[in-house]
Formats: structure tokens, sequence, C-alpha cells
């Protein structure tokens, strides 16, 4: 693998809140190459949007992060704001999930394209105006001349969502971090946003973190997966062996819970039973094993480390030889 | 807009006309009445009173003339200062309580808001416990103790310093003989606008796209003023327009701590007194006041966020 762009080492986030500490994130250790997508999926509260916003610098005020998260050389988590202020926006860029709250109502949207070119490449405001025009149109938006002296609420949340990844694009950055960026919209509208990020990737060769609970986006997207649990990397593999061959039961309990149309003998929608567990009281040993079907004893004593999964990837399972195991069952 | 600006007007005039009339009702239904002293007055005067200011006119003829003489902008005469009418009480008392009551109103907010925004940005920390103490004393302390305090500590404490000010009259409004009242009538407004500005801004500077300004690499700086400034001023707009009518009407307990002629003090003379007409036109003016105020604030909702849009045309 090429050189990468992001590194995290032994990255933990911590919240203070009035009920106690939790840790939302428990040192994560993950790496994105240059132009590389990099696929982070997990249930709400696996902690796979504070592992980045703690990258960002952008964690709210109860959030602590400590370890490191090295971009360009810098340790993003213990740079200063004004280290971060210069990334953010230029090297670095977030598209959010909630396109509908994500821009400034009383602001036009041209102006919070051209703020971001004025603040990072010191452009004039004609020059500025016409790069925000030509990104507008690049990300597809009809009338882009009109568009841009509109509000926001007069967009639509796809047009809205297009102007963030306008907005992510503007100053050509290394690596984009995209938040659940489809969740909010229509599912029409979800292929031509991921297409546009696709297409970002290919044509400025920028690496995206892909942040979402949506299998199908993956698929079509990553290169690479990491399956979050608990807030810890339960798996981390190329996108067809993930798919193809989950090492890890978590990973196999998300993809079962994909209903799917072409398979005749599931009849009903498959869950995994339990809730995700509650940060503040982690069952003792591996997160996962309350509601594991393979759980052994080992499990409910000892966390499992990440280790190889052959293949390359990466699980955080004591299970030997999951995969097969699985297929053992019904294929002799 | 101009259109909804000349509907909202049009709006307010049987609004007052409402007001008016209840109003009108409503002193009249009061027991007593202008002539009823300490000393009763002969039976005989009363009745010569009574007709020289057309009491004993049944009650619906004594309306339509007081509506009437309305119309043509006057207010009638006052029962209690009588040789004046309500117009020239209120001609004479009304810029004063004006210009007292405009420049608190433009401390209370130059002061304010920006204490207000401080106190958030550094939500839970000692700087926002210090502010919002101080705003909490503004608040807790009614102007009659705090009018006193200061007249004690300027007016007598330091007469013999350079800090020394009048501890009351108004002396024409030469300038140091404004100071404490406009001072004491502003505090509490302070308080308050600290207070809203500091809630205004915390929730502003928690919205989503507070996060993406962030994200874009924006000083602080801009993220306040640019970003968040305008959705944390709209809680501070609702609070401003009535307490422009109300600071602009001048305070009862200010303008007679520090004796000063404006009009504040007739809302309650004129009521203890029964002075009918006198009552009606500072209600009348405070009604007006209000109305216009919160047509204001409204229009300065549209400025403040473009989703506000009037008449449902774009």
């Amino acid at each position: 693998m090429s050189a990468s762009v992001l590194d995290l080492r032994n990255l933990s986030v911590r919240f203070t809140t009035p009920d106690g500490d939790v840790a939302a994130v428990s040192e994560l250790s993950l790496s994105v190459g240059k132009g590389e997508c990099l696929g982070i999926v997990g249930e709400s509260g696996s902690g796979k949007s504070q592992t980045f916003l703690a990258a960002m610098g952008l964690l709210a005020h109860n959030g602590h992060a400590v370890g490191e998260a090295i971009f360009g050389g810098v340790n993003l988590v213990a740079a200063d704001e004004s280290t971060l202020n210069g990334l953010r926006g230029d090297k670095l860029a977030m598209i959010f999930q909630d396109p509908m709250t994500s821009l400034t109502p009383h602001m036009k949207v041209g102006h919070q394209l051209t703020e971001v070119l004025v603040r990072h490449r010191n452009l004039k405001s004609t020059a500025a105006r016409d790069r925000a025009i030509a990104m507008l149109r690049r990300v597809q938006i009809p009338e882009p001349e009109r568009r841009f002296e509109m509000y926001p609420h007069e967009l639509s949340g796809g047009l809205r969502q297009r102007v963030m990844i306008a907005m992510a694009l503007l100053c050509g950055p290394e690596l984009i971090i995209a938040d659940e960026p489809t969740t909010a919209l229509d599912v029409t509208i979800q292929a031509q946003i991921l297409d546009l990020i696709r297409r970002a990737k290919e044509e400025l060769g920028t690496a995206v973190i892909l942040i979402t609970h949506d299998l199908g986006v993956v698929a079509g997207m990553a290169d690479r997966v990491a399956v979050m649990y608990a807030g810890r990397i339960v798996e981390l593999g190329d996108v067809h062996q993930i798919f193809n061959a989950p090492q890890h039961p978590y990973t196999k309990g998300l993809l079962a819970c994909t209903p799917r149309l072409d398979d005749a003998t599931a009849s009903a929608l498959v869950t995994i039973p339990g809730q995700p567990p509650n940060l503040q009281r982690l069952p003792k040993g591996c997160a996962y094993h309350p509601r594991c079907q393979n759980v052994m004893d080992r499990c409910r004593a000892e966390k499992p480390p990440l280790m190889s999964a052959g293949g390359g990837g990466l699980k955080a399972c004591f299970l030997e030889n999951f995969g097969r195991f699985q297929a053992g069952a019904v294929v002799p | 807009m101009w259109s909804y600006f000349a509907r909202r007007v049009a709006i307010g005039i049987p609004t007052l006309w409402a007001i008016i009339t209840v109003c009108f009702f409503m002193m009249r239904l009061t027991p007593g009445g202008p002539f009823d002293g300490e000393a009763p007055v002969p039976p005989e005067i009363l009745a010569n009173l009574r007709a020289r200011f057309h009491l004993d006119d049944p009650l619906w003829r004594q309306y339509l003339d007081y509506v009437a003489n309305l119309l043509r902008g006057d207010f009638g005469p006052s029962f209690k200062y009588r040789d004046f009418n309500v117009t020239t009480l209120i001609a004479q008392g009304f810029p004063v309580s004006l210009q007292n009551g405009f420049s608190a109103l433009v401390i209370a907010i130059m002061i304010g808001v920006p204490l207000g925004i401080f106190a958030a940005l550094g939500q839970n920390t000692r700087r926002d416990y210090m502010v919002s103490a101080v705003a909490m004393t503004g608040i807790v302390i009614p102007n009659f103790i705090m009018g006193h305090v200061l007249i004690l500590v300027f007016g007598v404490w330091l007469k013999d310093s350079v800090f020394h000010l009048p501890a009351g009259g108004w002396a024409d409004g030469a300038l140091s003989n404004r100071v404490l009242p406009v001072f004491c009538l502003s505090l509490p407004y302070i308080a308050y606008l600290v207070r809203i500005t500091r809630g205004g801004m915390i929730e502003a500077m928690r919205a989503n796209y507070i996060r993406t300004a962030r994200a874009k690499g924006l000083p602080f700086r801009l993220v306040v003023l640019r970003h968040a400034l305008k959705s944390a001023l709209i809680p501070v707009v609702t609070f401003l327009g009535p307490a422009t009518a109300f600071l602009l009407t001048g305070s009862m307990v200010v303008e007679t701590i520090f004796q000063i002629p404006g009009i504040g003090r007739y809302f309650v003379q004129g009521a203890l007194n029964r002075d009918y007409t006198l009552v009606m036109g500072v209600t009348i003016l405070s009604a007006a006041l209000i109305i216009a105020m919160n047509l204001i604030v409204d229009l300065l909702y549209s400025l403040l966020d473009p989703r506000v849009r009037y008449e449902g045309k774009r």
C-alpha cells in the first residue's frame, strides 16, 4: 500500500457526562492510504463518527481525545486550533450527514463557498466566485450562477449535499471524511451523491473515508472496510473479503441483516439479537459476546486483540477459521 | 414586504381602538372619581365640576365625544392638572422620557450583548459564571433600591470628589443630571440582555452549521461573527421590541426617585387620581409604541433569517 494520508494510532475518545465518563473510542489504530476509499461501518454509537470528528478537532465540548492522528506529519489530536484551521477546509475536508442543518441558514450558498477560498487561497472575491461556480457546475448543480445567490433553504436536500461536496472539494483536499453523506437523502439521490464522491476520488486522487451504517454504500465505494463495535475495530479488510468471507461474527451478523431480494429462502428480516452495549458498562471480555452466537468461555473473560485474519485482514475474535467454520455447518 | 407593512399598520388601528375602548370603560368602572379628594367637595361644586368636564353626560356620549376628540388629536383636559390638557402634559414629558429611555436602551445593548456573547463563548468557565452572577444581581436588585444606592454613592458619599453627580432633578437635561437615572434605567436591561444573548449564542454555537464552518478552517472569530451571531440575536430582538416600548415611555420608579419630569410618573399618578384622560393618554401612547415595536421586530426577523418571508411569495 502506498504512503498513508491519515494514520490513527491508539486514538481514544472520552466524553465527560453528568453520569460519568464514556469511552466512545478505545485505542483505535487505522490508516488510510493515498487515494484510497476506506469504509467505516458500524451501528449508531459504535464510535465511527467520533473517531473522525476527533481527528478533525471537532469534538463536542465535553469530548476529549488522546492518542495520535497523523496527517501530513502533524498530530491532529495535539495540534492547536490555528494549525487545525490551516488544514481544515484545505487539505482535510469533511462532509456531514444532514445537509438540511449543516449549511448556515442566513448566508447565501455562494458566500459559504467563497469564504473557503478566501481563507485558504487568498482569492479576491471575483476569482473566488468563478472558482465556486465552476465547482458547483462540477458537482452537477444546474444553473450554478443562480444557485450561487440562493439561501440554503431554497435548495433541495440533494442540492444542499452537492453544495457540501463542492465546499469540501474547493481546495482539492488530500482527504475527505464523509460522515453518512447519504443517510438523510432520498434513495434516488443517494446514488448520485455517491457517484460524485467516487468521481472526486478518481479524478483528484483524494482519499475518502466513508462513514456509514449502510453496507450497500460501502460495497459499491470502498477499497477497504473497517467494522466498528463499541468503540473498537472488530474487523478490517479488503472489501471483497469483508463481504464474501467475513471473519468476525458481528460482520457476519451485519451482512445477514441486509435484506436481499435475490434470495428466495430469506423469508423474514434478520436482526442481531440484543442491543448495542452501554459504553459506560461494557461487558467484560469481548464487547460483542452477549450477542454473539459463537460465544466461548474465553470471550467472556478476555478482550480479543486485533489479529491476522488471513488475506491481509484483521479481526478481533478468538474463533479460528470462522468463515470455514460457518460454511462447514452447511457444506461438509 | 411593503404590502405586509401596510397591512400590519392597518391591523394596528383596530387594535388600538380596542385598547382605547376597553381602557375607557375600565377606568369608568373603577370606584371613585377624579374629584374625590381627602376632603369631600360640596355637592353643588361637584355638580358644577362634573358639568364642566361633561361627566354628567351618559357614558356612551362621553365615549363618543372622547373618540371624536382623539381623532382630532385632542387627548382632552387633565382632571388633576387643571391648567393643562393631556396633550400638553405628554408633549412636555414624553421627550424627556424618550431621551432617557433611548440612552438607556443604547447603553444596555452596547454592554449587554457583547457581555452575553463573551459569557456564552466561555460557557461554564469562570468568566461565564462571573458575568452571569453580575447579570443575575442586576435582575434581582429592584431599581428603587439601585436608584437610592446610586444617589447615596454618587450624590452623597462622593459629594466632594470629581465623581459627584447630582442626586436628582433635571436641570433642563444637563448631562450630569442624566447619568444616574439613565444608568439606573439600563441596569436591569443590561442584565436581561446578557442572559438572553448568552442563551441565544450557546444555542447558535451548537448548530450543525457551526461545525461545518469550523470544518472549513475559518478562524473562531469569523465562525462566531459571521455564522453564529445572526441566529443568536433572534431572541434578543424578540425581547427588545416590547422592552424598547417600556423604556421609551419612562419609568415611574426612576423618574420619581430622580425627580425627572418625564411621563412615567403619569401612569401611576393618573391612575391614583382617577385622572381619566391622563391615563387614557399615556396608555394610548404606550400601546401605539408597543404595536410599532412589534412590527419593527417582525421586520428585523427577516434581516436575521432569510427563511422568514412575508406574503409567501419569494
